[in-house]
């Protein structure tokens, strides 16, 4: 076996069956972390140490006959956008350098709980706002399959982690396809859960009506396991929903897609979207016919406006939640010589502390927000949200998944469209849709553009707790083009 | 729709508490109007009789028993800080002087 290229629930069977020890894996990830991360970047800390001995509380588990979990002993990256107590959480922020949280999110419990061995913190776009991790404030990360290429975002660094075999698990948050778009690039599966369905607990909020923790991983059994780890109610989220978490392994190992009715968005494909991701797509869709699947087109009108929505709503949301970096009881302070008042040094210390797209929208959202703009931006957004979420309703009256590409393109290049807003926010144009509504969506590789020789994402998208679905179409897509290929397309990723 | 002016950004600027420097006024000027202008399009959707949606679930507040239990020790707390006395936070001046 491979330590570092294996999947994740090879690793735990094998540390179940002390073929391996948890400490022996998580030292091969260290490791490989310490010999390609400098090119990749895609963490922002690594804590060795508390890798290492969470590692040994694993294997003496084992040796004194405990029983383990199915993801026990496994090493984990975590985005850094969750707390995790005593260590560095920057959400990819100057305005929180240094800030030592004293609290482990409800996620980090989880994971802690499972024994899966947490490896260090993701880069990530500042505070979330991004698609291509361009926009955070410790440079870039860089896609595995293309060192000049970005790796998606704002979840690039744990889709690069996993791409470049520096972890088998990872974990992203999605608020307009920050888990899935870098899935999708990268070559590895990711979902956004349900809204609600994951506890948001010390999770440091973007936008909080979008904002969702989810899996990611290579492949979609371990995405799997890792959901069903960290799924289920929290009392601390009023947000968090209090019912029984979808069956999503007993979904994965199904793979059965005969009669399921899939539903293939007329208006997320076609016109802006590149031709080998289109080529691609196309294939799946053949793919899940040949496979049983029944697929019919549907429409959804609204979704031509989603972005627009979004891009009112998720900055007006994100002014208001980030209105706490004040610099006044943790993180960044800037000016207070002791002649400033306190706004004067708050201001300073948030231009000092937030790069040039936070600011963006913090501005956009205080202006939709502010009197006489609030009906004809703000108000109309949450109208137009009603409206896609009404399309999502009524198309999951006729089928039970909905289907598209991921994201119109692949890999972009790093520089290319950073200081064009506009054009980076197209790349969640299929994503966001999802996000609006509060449903649940995968993404899964299908293959390589071939153009550019770059990986290409099929988005899964089921009703609001109809997780499992995700799970059952995704392992079947999955299982079909491994057949096909041999082996799963992150296993042609060039080696670094 | 809309055009953003330089005086535009300073305000929301000011209340945002974002000390953006007069040389960069012009430069999100440019960025702001351009999003702003792309965003206008939800404008087009008719939608005068649809309820507004601010969230996916239905917002109920949640309680839970009224029993004590620990919270953060104040040490930790006050770990993060960027000024501390007695004991507590220290924040620049909130009043004017005279």
């Amino acid at each position: 076996m491979s330590l570092i290229r294996d999947n994740a629930s090879v690793l735990a069977s094998a540390i179940a069956e002390g073929e391996v020890s948890s400490e022996e894996v998580t030292r091969a990830h260290l490791d490989r972390i310490a010999a390609v991360d400098e090119r990749v970047h895609a963490f922002l800390h690594v804590d060795s140490d508390g890798a290492i001995a969470a590692a040994k509380r694993v294997d003496a588990k084992r040796a004194a006959g405990e029983k383990l979990g199915p993801l026990a002993g496994v090493p984990l990256a975590l985005k850094d956008v969750l707390a995790m107590k005593g260590q560095p959480t920057t959400a990819g922020s100057k305005i929180l350098e240094g800030w030592i949280p004293p609290y482990d999110a409800a996620v980090v419990e989880r994971l802690r709980a499972a024994d899966i061995i947490i490896l260090g913190k993701t880069n990530m776009d500042e505070f979330a706002m991004g698609s291509s991790t361009e926009h955070s404030a410790y440079g870039p990360t860089h896609n595995p399959w293309d060192l000049d290429r970005i790796p998606g975002g704002s979840g690039g660094g744990s889709a690069a982690a996993l791409a470049a075999f520096e972890a088998p698990l990872a974990i992203g948050t999605d608020t307009g396809g920050s888990i899935r778009q870098p899935a999708a690039v990268t070559a590895t599966v990711g979902v956004k859960p349900t809204y609600g369905a994951v506890p948001r607990y010390g999770l440091i909020a973007l936008a909080s009506s979008l904002d969702q923790v989810g899996p990611c991983a290579r492949n979609v059994l371990d995405t799997a396991l890792l959901h069903a780890a960290i799924a289920g109610h929290d009392a601390r989220d009023s947000t968090s929903i209090n019912a029984p978490v979808p069956d999503v392994v007993a979904a994965a190992l199904n793979a059965d897609v005969r009669g399921m009715k899939v539903g293939l968005v007329r208006e997320l494909s076609g016109a802006g979207y590149q031709a080998g991701v289109q080529q691609r797509f196309d294939e799946a869709v053949a793919i899940l016919t040949e496979l049983g699947a029944e697929v019919i087109e549907v429409s959804c009108p609204h979704f031509e406006y989603a972005l627009a929505a979004y891009y009112l709503i998720l900055p007006s949301e994100c002014s208001s939640n980030l209105a706490r970096f004040d610099g006044m009881r943790y993180g960044l302070r800037v000016g207070d010589d002791g002649s400033r008042s306190v706004e004067e040094v708050m201001a300073l210390t948030r231009e000092a502390g937030f790069g040039p797209e936070v600011k963006r929208r913090i501005m956009i959202g205080t202006y939709a927000l502010s009197s006489g703009y609030y009906d004809a931006y703000y108000g109309q957004a949450q109208k137009v949200r009603t409206l896609i979420t009404r399309d999502f309703t009524e198309a999951f009256e006729k089928v039970d998944v909905l289907i598209s590409p991921t994201a119109p393109t692949t890999a972009f290049k790093i520089g290319e469209k950073v200081d064009d807003p506009v054009a980076m926010y197209l790349n969640d144009i299929a994503t966001i849709p999802v996000n609006l509504a509060g449903n649940c969506a995968m993404s899964l590789p299908i293959g390589l553009a071939p153009e550019d020789g770059l990986p290409v994402g099929l988005q899964i998208m089921a009703p609001p707790m109809g997780d499992d679905r995700l799970y059952r179409a995704g392992a079947a897509v999955e299982a079909a083009l491994v057949d096909r290929w041999g082996h799963l397309l992150i296993e042609e990723a060039p080696a670094l | 729709m809309t055009s953003i002016s330089r005086a535009d950004v300073a305000h929301l600027a000011r209340l945002a508490r974002l000390a953006i420097p007069e040389d960069q006024l012009d430069h999100y000027a440019e960025q702001l109007d351009v999003i702003l202008q792309s965003v206008a399009r939800v404008g087009e959707v008719a939608a005068a009789d649809v309820p507004a949606m601010s969230h996916p679930v239905p917002l109920l507040n949640v309680f839970r028993e009224d029993i004590a239990r620990p919270g953060l020790d104040r040490e930790a707390a006050m770990a993060a800080a960027p000024a501390i006395e007695d004991d507590r936070f220290r924040v620049p001046r909130i009043l004017d002087e005279e």
